[in-house]
């Protein structure tokens, strides 16, 4: 197994108390696994990313453990993340594109990168160059400055800053959100490259939009309230969901075709609860159609089928 | 299905951090935060204090400022009621120290509140309507700006044969708001592209309405904290103009004192009482000012709180 | 019926404002009652601009926008007034469109103000209660509060009773639920879905081509300011004739079907200047 990631918590400390934005989640990735992170805004899989690699002061690892090729990620301690960061676990952050230091040119930002990780350089750089190009972008890209550079460019130049240093595990935080439906499409094929050629191990795609999931990813893990609700290979997830929210998520995307006159499409109605002081059982069972008493006490994790899928619901049907 | 009313994580675009489910107003929050800041607690807490002995300190002096009393030089005594002493030509220094606080407050007020209102105007206008009308309100700032307005005020200030407070605080109100006009039109400039601005516009209003219903109020902290530099701006600004002798007649002001302390050699007779309330006072109340701004500073923006 | 003819918006840009940049180019199409339009392009295509000229926010450069045969352009104080009675807009980021200080229900208030000053209270409270019912909120969920109290679906929920409350006959919808979650997307497209039943006309802007699929009856796709292919939904969506249109069908991402490996067999886009319309069928219109 590439990563393991057993119990996880991470909250938030605020004046009014703790927002339990990820609150026990275990899943475990396989080398070479393009897994889907899906879910609403505030379901907290931002903050798993970044629990992941300790990248945010405001949020407080709180307990369980993540372990990468058999040995444990130390995140909860700065100093010692630091020297796994980038090598071991690396992230391309939401907004990458937008947050290059617009007064630098490219290849001089990457150079300073590196030297702050304790990276040479100029040993670097011909493998630089071979993945620039890789991914379509012309060398002389890194004399130009980020501004010169379209949106798609620029996420393909933080893809390939990202993944310099060949990482076991690449956590991609939104990575297509802000691009056009065509440029969507080439940065999600990059991605499944890097992974293809060896450059990452295995790949974690956060993201709200499950269309592109079904597109690029082997499995999906669908969070809602800061737990895991169901894990499955990409093609269970689209084809047969289990859990009531993964199915009313699904059955709420219109392909194209879908027309409103012949086929109403149905959202899911209420809102999420607040992570402040989290309903007791089933966090979905105030919008859940299939909810129950039963559903106040903590649901399972139940392994449902085949190796690796799980649904935590009582209802699921077995 | 029972969803209260409670305040939770917005569904708004993937967001990084999740929203407080904080219940109180903002107002309330700010007052909180404000409550517990100690540099805005400390310095407002001293420009109170000044602002106290200003409005009581003329009533229980015993002398009018320029009263001669005939108790020349005498050290701070409780005799005759002399509690800062007296001057080298017999007025009583504590008199003229509450007189002179009295004038700082009213140059801060006026020409503080003058120059912020030209800031304002000027500001909003040129961030509101942009373009051409921006081009020329900028040049028109540019140019007040770079005049070098202490040699005008000098001229000015020497032309005149009777100077008020007043026209004093007026001057300064018309020379110091060119870096308050272009603070103001750059947070203009970045409110006006919010959408709000644009619905507004939808609702039917007008742009002055906009710039006074919408915009305004969205930068009120600013506003406020831009108000109490140009404040101690022209508190600064008076006392150095009253040192060199420019002050106003038939009155008596702390940089006015300070100039005739020193005029009469009162460092070189150790008349210390004479010089060093006014200054430590000028220094005390710009210096609680800007510490009280940096205090609220830290209040407004939540970026900066110490959580 | 809401039309616009040739219309066009170029900027200035450049150091000294030389240079030329031609933002819309030519733009023509009908909106009427009861229809939904979408307006469906990539960033940079121009489509927000259409939305903000159609709602007189920023100036036509050439060309007409029409109100049932009344130039729209030449509308101010009173008249402009009188036309937002009858088109109403709502954009992308309802936590933008609130004035963070205030409460959200303020924008009901300047509505009141500007069109119902002298209405009794009680008439205006059941005024805002059906707009409220019409959007399904509840008012006891969302009268009070402020916008950050609220979410992002709530919000421009809101925005659409705002509208509502005039007895708009046209909304322009700029990319109004991009910023929502899956969730409550398919709700808000569905009211709208439900206001255009009871004959609103509606401006459908998205870069979303599912959804313009699914909730618009012409579709209008747009490219660096120029339109490349128009005409009903169904034939522009299940016969589409101009490259752009199928190199963008063929990259969306769907549920139940990969990615085509090859580029959708599309022809390669041409730059310059673009093709004038044909008529490639009855209804559907495409430049090549």
């Amino acid at each position: 197994m590439s990563l393991v990631v057993d119990d996880l918590r991470a909250y938030y400390r605020t004046l009014a108390g703790d927002v339990r934005a990820v609150d026990g989640l275990s899943f475990t990735l396989a080398d070479g696994e393009i897994m889907g992170l899906a879910g609403e805004s505030g379901c907290g899989k931002s903050t798993l990313a970044k629990a992941l690699i300790r990248l945010d002061t405001r949020m407080r690892y709180i307990g369980g453990h993540v372990v990468l090729d058999g040995v444990e990620l130390p995140i909860w301690d700065d100093a010692l993340m630091n020297e796994r960061r980038f090598r071991d676990v690396s992230i391309v952050p939401q907004y990458a594109m937008s947050a290059m230091t617009p007064t630098r040119k490219i290849g001089r930002m990457i150079r300073e990168l590196l030297e702050s990780r304790g990276v040479d350089g100029h040993a670097l750089e011909p493998e630089l160059l071979r993945r620039l190009e890789l991914v379509g972008l012309d060398p002389g890209v890194l004399s130009l400055y980020p501004i010169e550079l379209s949106g798609g460019m620029k996420q393909r130049v933080v893809m390939v800053i990202s993944t310099l240093l060949d990482p076991s595990l690449l956590i991609a935080d939104e990575i297509t959100s802000a691009l056009d439906v065509s440029t969507q499409k080439a940065v999600a094929e990059t991605l499944v490259e890097f992974r293809d050629r060896g450059f990452v191990k295995s790949v974690i795609v956060i993201t709200h939009d499950l269309s592109i999931l079904a597109q690029i990813a082997d499995s999906i893990l669908v969070m809602y309230a800061g737990k895991l609700v169901e894990k499955a290979s990409t093609a269970e997830i689209v084809e047969e969901p289990l859990h009531p929210y993964s199915r009313l998520l699904i059955s709420s995307l219109p392909e194209v075709g879908v027309r409103y006159d012949e086929h109403r499409l149905a959202g899911i109605p209420g809102r999420p609860p607040q992570l402040l002081d989290p309903p007791s059982g089933c966090r979905f069972r105030d919008r859940c159609p299939l909810a129950t008493e039963r559903c106040a006490k903590d649901p399972p994790f139940v392994r449902a089928g085949d190796d690796g899928r799980f649904v935590a619901c009582w209802e699921a049907a077995c | 299905m029972t969803t209260a009313p409670v305040a939770g994580p917005a569904d708004s675009a993937p967001s990084s951090v999740p929203e407080t489910a904080s219940q109180l107003t903002t107002t309330q929050e700010t007052l909180y935060f404000a409550l517990r800041n100690r540099k805005l607690v400390i310095g407002s807490a001293i420009v109170i204090a000044l602002l106290a002995f200003a409005i009581v300190g003329p009533f229980i002096a015993r002398h009018g400022p320029l009263d001669y009393t005939g108790h020349l030089s005498w050290a701070p005594t409780t005799k005759s009621g002399h509690w800062f002493g007296t001057t080298l030509l017999g007025q009583d220094v504590f008199a003229q120290f509450a007189t002179g606080l009295r004038l700082a407050f009213l140059v801060g007020v006026v020409g503080g509140g003058i120059a912020a209102t030209i800031a304002m105007l000027i500001g909003f206008t040129a961030g509101y309507r942009g373009g051409a009308l921006d081009e020329f309100l900028n040049m028109i700032t540019n140019i007040v700006l770079v005049i070098p307005t202490f040699a005008l005020l000098l001229v000015i200030a020497a032309y005149l044969q009777v100077r008020s407070v007043m026209v004093e605080a007026i001057l300064i109100g018309i020379t110091s708001w060119p870096w308050a006009a272009r603070a103001v039109r750059a947070q203009t400039f970045s409110l006006v592209s919010r959408d709000f601005v644009d619905m507004a516009r939808l609702s039917g209003r007008s742009q002055m309405q906009i710039i006074f219903t919408e915009i305004a109020p969205n930068m009120s902290s600013y506003l406020f904290m831009m108000f109490i530099l140009l404040f101690g701006g022209a508190v600064l600004i008076a006392a150095t103009l009253d040192f060199i002798g420019l002050g106003p007649s038939g009155t008596i002001s702390l940089g006015m004192m300070m100039q005739l302390s020193v005029q009469n050699a009162a460092l070189q007779l150790h008349l210390w009482w004479w010089f060093l309330p006014p200054g430590i006072a000028i220094a005390t109340l710009v210096g609680s000012l800007y510490v009280m701004n940096v205090g609220l500073d830290e209040v407004f923006n939540p970026k900066l709180r110490e959580m | 019926m809401l039309s616009l003819r040739d219309v066009s918006k170029t900027y200035r840009v450049g150091a000294f404002g030389g240079g030329r940049l031609r933002a819309i180019d030519d733009v023509s199409f009908d909106v009427r009652p009861g229809e939904v339009v979408s307006l469906i392009g990539e960033s940079g295509s121009g489509k927000t601009t259409i939305g903000r000229m159609i709602l007189r926010l920023i100036p036509v450069s050439s060309g007409l926008i029409e109100l049932d045969k009344t130039d729209i352009s030449t509308l101010h104080g009173d008249d402009l007034t009188a036309y937002y009675r009858r088109v109403q807009g709502v954009f992308q980021d309802p936590f933008s469109s609130f004035n963070p200080i205030f409460k959200a229900d303020r924008v009901f208030r300047m509505m009141k103000d500007t069109y119902y000053r002298g209405a009794p209270a009680d008439e205006w409270r059941a005024k805002l209660e059906d707009a409220l019912q019409a959007v399904a909120l509840n008012p006891h969920d969302v009268l009070g509060k402020y916008p950050h109290q609220l979410s992002g679906g709530q919000l421009q929920r809101l925005l659409v009773a705002r509208a509502l409350l005039l007895e708009i006959e046209y909304l322009v919808a700029d990319e109004i639920i991009s910023m929502l979650d899956a969730s409550t997307r398919i709700d808000v497209l569905n009211l709208l879905g439900e206001l255009k039943q009871r004959g609103l006309g509606i401006v459908f802007i998205t870069h979303d081509l599912s959804l313009g699929n699914y909730i618009s009856d012409a579709t209008v796709i747009l490219r660096r300011g120029a339109i490349v292919e128009m005409g009903e939904t169904e034939k522009v969506f299940g016969d589409p004739r101009h490259p752009y249109t199928r190199m963008l069908l063929a990259a969306v991402p769907q549920l139940h079907a990969k990615w085509a490996s090859d580029d959708g067999g599309a022809a390669p886009l041409e730059n310059g200047t673009p093709k004038p319309l044909v008529e490639v069928d009855a209804g559907h219109l495409a430049a090549i």
